[in-house]
């Protein structure tokens, strides 16, 4: 029997609302699978499950808020006869009990693929991003016709009412903008505490370099110039494969500190400071980023861009990230010095890229450059191996090319 | 292509972009990216986004030529001529 538990959600969300189930008793899952959609004060997470396996029962109900760790539901393993579930059911009869009471009649079973629109107990379904967006717009999504699967109201049908100045068909609701109010203060809180915890617990140390872009620049734009629009790369892409690249070789900078050990990852999964429209940000990770071509690297990243905005991201991208990458870009400051995502061990920042006055083999030119940063954990490297890896990244830079 | 259709264009990309804004409270004389907060990755969907709407190719070179609503309205209508 495997208890399928809420998995972290990374240093700043520590409890979800599971929203809903997407799987039902008896189905069969496979590695990787969403089962489950949960709430957070950044995101509607879309939780997958790593273990394979019959779904024996849910235990948590739509509509409950869960610690992360919680168990959501028990799963068979093949070939597995219900008996272990059932005893383990048995032992926490209590907490079960408690959790039947909370249940909806019909909300055990609800959400399936197949399921209707409105169930039982009076739940429609509205996808997560369809929900996120009519809050932040102030609409009812119960007044809403959806177009989805079984009538599910997805993110068009608010947009499309959002368009027409939400007037015919549904009302502004007060008590939306109000409930988005609040997870904006919520969001705040989240993020304070989780910076609050690193900078008491986590002996920070800073390091900054210059790092020239002349040829970096020159290549991507003639590389940008020859392929069609939607394919063109942003510079963004290139210092995070730089990143990754170096992190190879400097593994002190990439994992986690434990309980005052250092973890380093063997895998190497970036994670993006992605500022949101309506404040705060998120840092979700593009997994195994050191192996993606620059292209295929470009996409992850632009969907992840997207979903993030959109609001739905998956369990495994906030709960993986080994380091962190936050890029300014054009319009931002010169120098960002972050303050590291607990449990991680570094923050790698890049400024406004801008034209510098630069000096080479006594010559003085004018070119493009960055400065990048890097925040690190005392307790996994010290200021000469940061100073080492930073110059790892400046020369994989100089090699547009290779990366 | 005329000024309307441009301009429609223009504000069904944006609103897909940041939802937030509208094309009235833009002023068209300011820098448009003076006025609405646009990261790198926004101004490539903005631009991708145009493409597909108007059919029209903006290499990266002129983007500085495509400030202001006023300058971008002028590019496009060249363009698409």
């Amino acid at each position: 029997m495997i208890e399928f538990r809420l998995p972290s959600l990374g240093a700043d969300m520590d409890e979800g609302t599971l929203l809903e189930w997407c799987v039902k008793p008896g189905d069969s899952l496979k590695r990787g699978q969403i089962v489950a959609i949960v709430d957070t004060t950044k995101a509607a997470i879309d939780v997958e499950c790593w273990d394979e396996g019959t779904v024996d029962e849910l235990i948590v109900a739509p509509g409950t808020k869960v610690p992360v760790n919680s168990v959501l539901a028990l799963l068979r393993t093949i070939g597995e006869s219900p008996e272990e579930c059932a005893q383990w059911k048995a032992q926490h009869r209590v907490a079960q009990a408690a959790a039947q009471a909370t249940m909806p009649v019909a909300a055990a079973h609800a959400a399936p693929a197949g399921g209707a629109a409105a169930t039982a107990a009076g739940r429609r379904r509205v996808s997560p991003a369809a929900r996120r967006y009519a809050e932040q717009a102030g609409i009812d999504v119960d007044a809403l016709t959806g177009s989805g699967p079984q009538g599910a109201i997805v993110l068009e049908d608010v947009q499309k009412v959002a368009d027409k100045g939400a007037t015919a068909e549904a009302k502004p609701v007060v008590g939306a903008a109000a409930a988005a109010t609040e997870r904006a203060v919520e969001m705040r809180r989240t993020i304070a505490a989780a910076m609050a915890r690193s900078k008491r617990e986590i002996p920070h140390y800073y390091l900054a370099t210059d790092v020239p872009l002349e040829v970096a620049s020159r290549w991507l734009g003639e590389r940008n110039a020859a392929v069609p629009v939607t394919e063109r790369l942003l510079m963004a892409v290139l210092f995070i494969k730089a990143v990754a690249k170096a992190l190879l070789r400097f593994p002190e900078f990439n994992g986690f500190v434990r309980e005052g050990q250092f973890e380093p990852s063997s895998a190497v999964h970036v994670g993006v400071a992605i500022s949101l429209r309506q404040g705060g940000l998120i840092a979700p990770a593009i997994l195994n980023t050191e192996r993606l071509p620059l292209d295929q690297l470009m996409r992850e990243l632009g969907d992840l861009v997207k979903r993030a905005r959109a609001f739905t991201l998956r369990s495994s991208e906030l709960s993986m990230p080994t380091v962190t990458v936050t890029n300014l870009g054009e319009q931002g400051a010169d120098w960002v010095f972050g303050i590291i995502y607990p449990p991680q061990v570094a923050l790698v920042g890049f400024g406004n890229i801008r034209e510098r006055p630069w000096v080479e083999s006594g010559q003085l030119k004018l070119i493009p450059a960055v400065t990048a940063t890097l925040s690190a954990d005392h307790r996994a490297s010290d200021g000469h191996r940061g100073s080492l890896f930073l110059a790892e990244v400046s020369a994989l830079l100089q090699q547009p090319q290779t990366l | 292509m005329d000024e309307p259709t441009i301009r429609d264009a223009i504000s069904r990309v944006l609103a897909s972009i940041a939802p937030e804004v509208s094309l009235d409270q833009i002023v068209a004389t300011v820098p448009l990216r003076d006025q609405i907060d646009l990261d790198s990755m926004d101004w490539l969907n903005f631009i991708v986004g145009l493409h597909e709407q108007l059919h029209v190719e903006i290499p990266e070179t002129d983007y500085r030529k495509l400030r202001t609503l006023d300058e971008l309205i002028a590019y496009l209508r060249a363009k698409s001529t």
